[in-house]
C-alpha cells in the first residue's frame, strides 16, 4: 500500500477519531445507546484499518501477540472480578449496590467496570481474529 | 458467608480460571488450575446435593435482582444430582488427563486444551444450575463452542471435519432452542422457568406454544444425540482426543437430557407433553435408537466409534424412561443419566490407555491386550458388564428400573426390546473382549506394557464407582426418585 498516499494520509487522520468515537461509545454507554461490545468492535476497527493500510507486521508491532492475549484474559477477569468483589462486600454475585456508599453510585461503578471488561475483551478478540486470518500467524 | 454463594461459585470458579490458563501458557500450571477447580466444583456439588436432599431447593439471585426480572440460579435435587455427576467426572478426568493428553495433543497447545476444558465444564455446570431459559442458552453456547475447539485438537486431520460438522449441527440445535425460547417469551413475557410455567397454562392451546415446543425439542434433541439427529456424534467422539471423548460422552449429552427434562417438566408439564403426543414420538425414537444403534455398533471396526454408537443407543434408554411420563420412568431416566456417565467415562478412559500404548483404536490391533495390559482390560470388562447391565453393576440398576417402569404400564413390547438391545450390547462388547483376550498378539508387534499408574488409578476409581453404586444404591435411587417426584409435581 506504500504507493497509495491518499489512503495512508486519510487512514492516519481517521484512526485517532475512530478510537475516540469508540471510547465515547464505551463511556457514554451508561447514559445512552452503546456499551462495551460496540465500543470494543469500533476500537478494534481502528487497529484493523491500520493493519490493512500499513501491513500486518507494522500492526503487530503496535499490538503484539502477547498484548492481545493478556487483554483477552484481562477483560474477562475484570468482569468476573467485579462480581466476586461484590460478594466479598456483602452482596450477591454482580450485585453492584454494595460497591460504593450509596446504591446508585454502586450501580454506576459496577456497570462501568463490567462494560470496560467487555470492551477490552471484545477489542482484543476482534484484533486476534483479524491477525490470525490475515497473517496466518499461529498465535 | 461463602456457603451462601455456593451456587454461583459452582459456575464462576471454572469460568474465571479459564483465562488464567490462557495467561500461564504452560502445561503444568494450567493442569494444576484445572485439577484444583474440578475438585473444588466436585466438593461444592456434593455439599449442594447434601443441602437439597435434606432441605428446600436453593435459589440464588444474580446481581440481587428479584427472580422473574433477574437471573435466578436454582438448585433442586435433580440439578444437584447432575451437578455431582458432571463435576465428579471432571475431577476424575483431570487426574487422568496429563498422561493421555501428552501423547495426543502437541505440547504447545496443551494449555489451550485446559482452557477449553474449563470453559466447557463451567458451561455445562451453568446449564444445569440456571433457572432461566435464556441463560441456559448462553451456557449451552459457552459449552458448545469450547467443545468444538476441544474436538478439533484431535491428532487426525479428520478431527477438523468432525468438529466442523458438529459446529454446524450444534449451531442449528442452539438456534432452534433460542427460537423456541423466543416464542415462549412472546406468549408469556418472561424467561424465568418457574414464571414461564406459571403463565403457560393460559396460552398452552395456542399454535405459537406448539411451535415453540417443537423447536425446543428438536434443538435440544440435536445437542443430545437423539436418534435420528445424532449424525454429528460418532465422528466427533471418534476423532476427538481420547480424554475429550471420555469427558464429553459422560457429561455433554447428559446435560442435554437434563435440559430436556427441565423444559418438559419444569417449564411445560405432563399434561402438555401428553396433549401434543410427544411422549409416543419420543418412545418410538428411543426404541429405534436402542435397537438400530446397538446393531450398527456391532459392525464397527474402531472401538471409539463402536462406543459412540453405543452411546446413542444408551441415550435411547434415557429417552424411553422419560417418555413413560411416570415417576418410575423418570427416575429410571435420571438414574441412567448418572449411571451411563460413570460407565462411558470408564470405557473411554480404557480406550485412552490403549491408544497410549498401541497408538491405534482399531479392534483388530487390540489382539493380545488381555495379557499385556491386564489391569486396563479388566477395567474394560467390568465397565462393559455395567454397559450390558449385569447384576452388581450400575447398568443393572438403571435397566431394572426401566423395565419395571415399562411393566408397570403393561408395555411388554418395550420391555422385550430393552432386553433384546441388551443382548446386542453383549454381542458388540464380546467382539472386543474376544479379540483382546483370546487372540494372540500379532507376530513381530512391539511388546506392550501396562498403562502408567497415574492413569490406572483414576480409571479404577471410576470402575469402583460402577460397582459401588451398583450395590449401594441408596444415594443414586433416593436422588433419582426425589428428582422424578419433584418433576411430576411441578405444574398444575
Amino acid at each position: 500500500m506504500s504507493r497509495h498516499s491518499i489512503l495512508r494520509v486519510v487512514a492516519k487522520f481517521m484512526i485517532p477519531f475512530i478510537i475516540l468515537f469508540g471510547l465515547y461509545v464505551q463511556f457514554h454507554g451508561d447514559f445512552g445507546p452503546g456499551g462495551g461490545f460496540q465500543a470494543g468492535v469500533i476500537i478494534a476497527a481502528g487497529f484493523v484499518l491500520y493493519g490493512l493500510i500499513f501491513g500486518i507486521e507494522n500492526a503487530r508491532k503496535v499490538v503484539p501477540a502477547w498484548a492481545t492475549r493478556v487483554l483477552l484474559a484481562f477483560g474477562v477477569l475484570l468482569y468476573g472480578g467485579t462480581g466476586v468483589a461484590s460478594f466479598f462486600l456483602g452482596g450477591n454475585f454482580l450485585g453492584y449496590n454494595v460497591l460504593a456508599n450509596d446504591p446508585v453510585a454502586g450501580q454506576h461503578l459496577g456497570i462501568l467496570l463490567v462494560e470496560a471488561g467487555v470492551g477490552i475483551t471484545v477489542a482484543a478478540t476482534m484484533m486476534t481474529l483479524f491477525f490470525v486470518f490475515a497473517g496466518q500467524d499461529h498465535e | 458467608m461463602i456457603s451462601a454463594h455456593l451456587p454461583v461459585l459452582q459456575v464462576i470458579l471454572p469460568l474465571l480460571s479459564a483465562p488464567l490458563c490462557l495467561l500461564f501458557r504452560r502445561t503444568y500450571p494450567s493442569w494444576l488450575v484445572a485439577l484444583i477447580m474440578s475438585w473444588a466444583s466436585f466438593a461444592i456439588a456434593a455439599i449442594l446435593l447434601g443441602q437439597v436432599l435434606t432441605g428446600e431447593p436453593i435459589s440464588y439471585l444474580l446481581g440481587d435482582w428479584a427472580a422473574p426480572w433477574g437471573i435466578e440460579y436454582k438448585v433442586d435435587v435433580l440439578a444437584a444430582f447432575v451437578l455431582l455427576l458432571v463435576s465428579g467426572i471432571g475431577a476424575i478426568i483431570m487426574l487422568f488427563a496429563p498422561g493421555s493428553i501428552a501423547a495426543e495433543i502437541p505440547e504447545d497447545r496443551v494449555y489451550l486444551f485446559y482452557t477449553m476444558y474449563l470453559l466447557t465444564f463451567s458451561g455445562l455446570l451453568g446449564m444445569v444450575i440456571t433457572g432461566d431459559v435464556f441463560n441456559l442458552f448462553v451456557f449451552l453456547e459457552i459449552s458448545s463452542l469450547s467443545t468444538y475447539v476441544m474436538i478439533s485438537l484431535g491428532k487426525s486431520r479428520r478431527a477438523m471435519t468432525a468438529a466442523f460438522r458438529y459446529l454446524v449441527l450444534g449451531t442449528v440445535g442452539a438456534t432452534f432452542y433460542v427460537i423456541g425460547v423466543g416464542f415462549l417469551y412472546q406468549m408469556t413475557g418472561t424467561l424465568n422457568m418457574a414464571d414461564v410455567a406459571d403463565k403457560l397454562p393460559a396460552v398452552t392451546e395456542t399454535r405459537t406454544i406448539l411451535v415453540a415446543l417443537g423447536f425446543l425439542t428438536v434443538g435440544i434433541g440435536l445437542k443430545l444425540g437423539l436418534f435420528p439427529v445424532h449424525l454429528w456424534l460418532p465422528n466427533a467422539y471418534t476423532y476427538a482426543p481420547s480424554v475429550v471423548t471420555a469427558f464429553l460422552a459422560a457429561t455433554a449429552t447428559k446435560v442435554a437430557v437434563y435440559a430436556l427434562l427441565r423444559i418438559y417438566f419444569t417449564v411445560f408439564d405432563v399434561e402438555a407433553i401428553e396433549a401434543y403426543p410427544l411422549d409416543e414420538a419420543l418412545l418410538l425414537l428411543g426404541l429405534a435408537a436402542i435397537v438400530s444403534m446397538s446393531a450398527v455398533a456391532i459392525f464397527q471396526t474402531d472401538v471409539k466409534r463402536l462406543l459412540a454408537y453405543s452411546s446413542v443407543a444408551q441415550l435411547g434408554y434415557m429417552i424411553i424412561g422419560i417418555s413413560f411420563l411416570t415417576i418410575t420412568g423418570l427416575a429410571a431416566g435420571v438414574l441412567h443419566v448418572f449411571n451411563h456417565g460413570l460407565m462411558k467415562a470408564a470405557l473411554f478412559m480404557v480406550i485412552a490407555c490403549v491408544f497410549l500404548r498401541i497408538k491405534s483404536v482399531k479392534i483388530e490391533d487390540m489382539a493380545g491386550l488381555g495379557k499385556s495390559m491386564p489391569l486396563t482390560m479388566a477395567a474394560f470388562v467390568l465397565a462393559g458388564f455395567s454397559l450390558i447391565g449385569i447384576p452388581l453393576t450400575v447398568g443393572f440398576v438403571s435397566k431394572w428400573y426401566l423395565i419395571t417402569a415399562s411393566i408397570e404400564q403393561s408395555n411388554w413390547i418395550v420391555a422385550a426390546l430393552i432386553l433384546f438391545s441388551s443382548l446386542l450390547a453383549v454381542v458388540y462388547f464380546w467382539k472386543v473382549v474376544e479379540i483382546a483376550y483370546f487372540r494372540p498378539r500379532n507376530d513381530g508387534a512391539a511388546p506392550i506394557s501396562e498403562a502408567p499408574a497415574l492413569m490406572l488409578v483414576p480409571l479404577w476409581i471410576l470402575v469402583g464407582a460402577n460397582i459401588f453404586f451398583g450395590i449401594h444404591t441408596d444415594l443414586t435411587i433416593t436422588s433419582a426418585m426425589a428428582a422424578a417426584q419433584s418433576l411430576m409435581e411441578v405444574g398444575p
